[in-house]
């Protein structure tokens, strides 16, 4: 926000500590493109950026762009890596993006999906319907089944937490700590006893990964993803309000407990089409969006898409070192992250228990 | 800012023990409430700007019920000082103060000129401009509810309601925020504590007392050694000043002669 009329203008600072300039945005979506373009080229087998940008261009704009050499660079580009870049940039602006919002809606600094237990609650709901089998709902059971695990998994922690309304971060923590446990030693259960073949690894489930991603996969994530930060990003002036809390934010005319509501619903849909493609990916919720804050301030309008953009970039550029530092083995997404995240975690942490004991 | 007339009726909400709560405070009336902690003060303000729905009884704002208006509409004429703080997200002091325009805006909408100018007038009025790109969790509790109350301006209310604004503020804070809000011209129902702050800045004072308003009237009638006695169990002198308000002495030791505090 910018104010420079006014009679203080002169007795203020002219700019607060925070960047305001909205060609952040652009700096960040470029960025994003070149970062989509590096790690479609990094991997195992590294590609020339040349090379990939005409293998995708000649692919979708065959008109205007000469074919490649053949070779089996066209099908890594197009078949392996292209829909995996694609996916980990749904899955790390989802993440941030509902980071962000659950932050605002639950007035907790520490509020992460995977800390809290929707997570684990999606992953549970995402093995319990693979191996049942049944799919009510064709390509969506697996996103609607790990949605359901998120929503079920969150209702328990705020239970636990003990309140409706605005909870202590680390009471919040707390009750997470223990779903999430508990969740995830029946998920793991359910993967070590089960035949099924269709049941991805219990690791895959706790830490995450974007290995083997198919075209097929990607469609119903990026979908709910795009729709879900848009949604998101339209409510973010009235996620601002709630900054004040309950009583402030209904004195400013909104009907608090039906926003919050809707908002913990809008987090548990996307965090359960994220999870059901990407398993437990921890800290990118948690990082991201503070990290952008620490950058321009708390305007939900302006963190959400910042957030977004950058979480964006951050799990791309995650990915491509779980696959390049181990090659031709792959690491964990979730093991990178947790690198990142928990000291970061932990200075929130103190951060947080230092107010409440003020 | 224009006043608009309040209207409590038969109020009663049972969590908090409010019953047969009467209050009618005509526009631009300024009026102090009164009462021990857990009298029902904070919930019959509450009730007021639409946080809780009392069992009985109506609230009208300038004539509408604020049950039966929509709450962005009551938020339009009704702006609150409550007691909670803004939770920790770099919110900076300016960006709080103009979440006041939030029911005046659409979801996304950004501020105008105009109202980037009202902004910084009415910070600068609060005494916070200084303070506007800090975020504040970095202020004092004073300097935070300066800032929350320069929220509550912006949002260029009819009726003020202030839930003990005078908390965590100095002297020379509590006297101009109580001075700024007389100025206002706007009704203003304010929960207080102390005594002789409230009879100077208030037209009127009512005291509750278990959930029913026990005493109401102008503050040299009100504040009272009985009203002290019975309500807040005290003992105290109360004496006139020159100004014609309340002096309030309390006792606080048995013995004659005893030092004794002046609130």
């Amino acid at each position: 926000m910018r104010v420079d009329a006014g009679p203080l203008a002169g007795r203020r600072p002219a700019r607060g500590p925070y960047a305001t300039s909205p060609a952040l945005v652009g700096i960040l979506a470029v960025v994003l493109v070149l970062s989509m373009i590096a790690a479609v080229g990094l991997g195992p087998v590294s590609i020339p950026f040349g090379d990939v940008a005409q293998v995708i261009g000649h692919r979708y704009l065959p008109g205007l762009v000469e074919p490649a050499p053949a070779g089996p660079q066209a099908v890594i580009v197009l078949d392996i890596r292209l829909p995996r870049v694609l996916l980990g940039t749904a899955v790390g602006a989802g993440l941030a993006t509902v980071g962000a919002v659950l932050q605002a809606v639950l007035r907790n600094p520490l509020a992460d999906p995977y800390l809290i237990g929707a997570s684990s609650g999606a992953s549970f709901g995402a093995v319990l319907v693979i191996i049942v089998g049944i799919t009510p709902f064709g390509l969506f059971s697996l996103p609607v089944a790990a949605f359901l695990g998120a929503m079920a998994a969150f209702a328990l922690v705020m239970l636990l937490a003990g309140g409706r309304g605005t909870v202590a971060p680390t009471r919040l923590i707390l009750a997470g700590v223990a779903v999430a446990a508990f969740t995830e030693a029946i998920t793991h259960y359910l993967v070590l006893t089960s035949p099924d073949k269709d049941v991805r690894s219990a690791m895959f489930w706790t830490l995450g990964g974007l290995g083997g991603t198919q075209w097929r996969d990607i469609g119903v994530p990026i979908a709910v993803v795009v729709a879900g930060t848009l949604w998101f990003w339209a409510q973010s002036g009235r996620l601002n309000a709630l900054v004040l809390g309950e009583e402030g934010a209904t004195s400013l005319g909104l009907e608090v407990g039906r926003l919050r509501r809707r908002m913990i619903i809008g987090c548990a849909v996307v965090i359960g089409a994220v999870v059901a493609v990407s398993g437990g990916i921890g800290f990118v919720a948690l990082m991201v969006p503070h990290a952008v804050r620490l950058a321009v301030g708390g305007d939900n309008r302006r963190v959400l898409p910042l957030s977004a953009l950058t979480g964006a970039i951050l799990l791309l550029w995650v990915d491509v070192s779980a696959r390049v530092l181990n090659r031709p083995d792959e690491i964990p997404i979730g093991v990178i992250t947790a690198v990142l995240g928990a000291p970061f975690f932990l200075a929130l942490l103190r951060r947080a228990d230092r107010k409440e004991w003020r | 800012m224009t006043a608009v007339s309040l209207h409590i009726d038969e109020l009663g909400w049972a969590p908090a023990g409010l019953s047969g709560v009467t209050l009618h405070v005509p526009p631009g009336q300024i009026v102090g409430l009164l009462g021990p902690n857990g009298s029902g003060k904070s919930s019959l303000l509450r009730c007021v700007y639409r946080s809780v729905r009392p069992d009985t009884g109506t609230v009208r704002v300038g004539g509408a019920d604020v049950w039966r208006t929509p709450a962005r509409d009551v938020a339009r004429q009704v702006a609150v000082l409550t007691q909670d703080s803004p939770a920790d997200l770099e919110n900076t002091a300016e960006q709080i103060v103009a979440l006041g325009r939030v029911p005046h805006q659409g979801p996304l909408g950004g501020l105008s000129a105009a109202e980037h100018r009202m902004v910084a007038d009415v910070m600068r009025r609060c005494d916070v401009a200084h303070l506007a790109h800090r975020s504040v969790t970095t202020l004092s509790g004073g300097e935070r509810q300066r800032v929350q109350l320069a929220r509550a301006l912006v949002q260029e209310p009819r009726l003020l309601i202030l839930d003990e604004p005078t908390n965590h503020l100095d002297l020379r804070h509590q006297v101009e925020v109580l001075r700024l809000v007389g100025r206002l011209g706007v009704t203003a129902l304010i929960a207080l504590h102390d005594l002789q702050l409230a009879a100077a800045a208030c037209h009127r004072l009512v005291v509750l007392d278990g959930g029913r308003v026990v005493a109401d009237g102008p503050p040299p009638e009100v504040v009272t050694a009985e009203m002290l006695r019975e309500v807040y169990r005290v003992d105290a002198d109360v004496t006139s000043g020159p100004d014609g308000l309340p002096r309030v002495a309390l006792r606080l030791h048995d013995a004659c002669g005893a030092p004794t505090l002046h609130t």
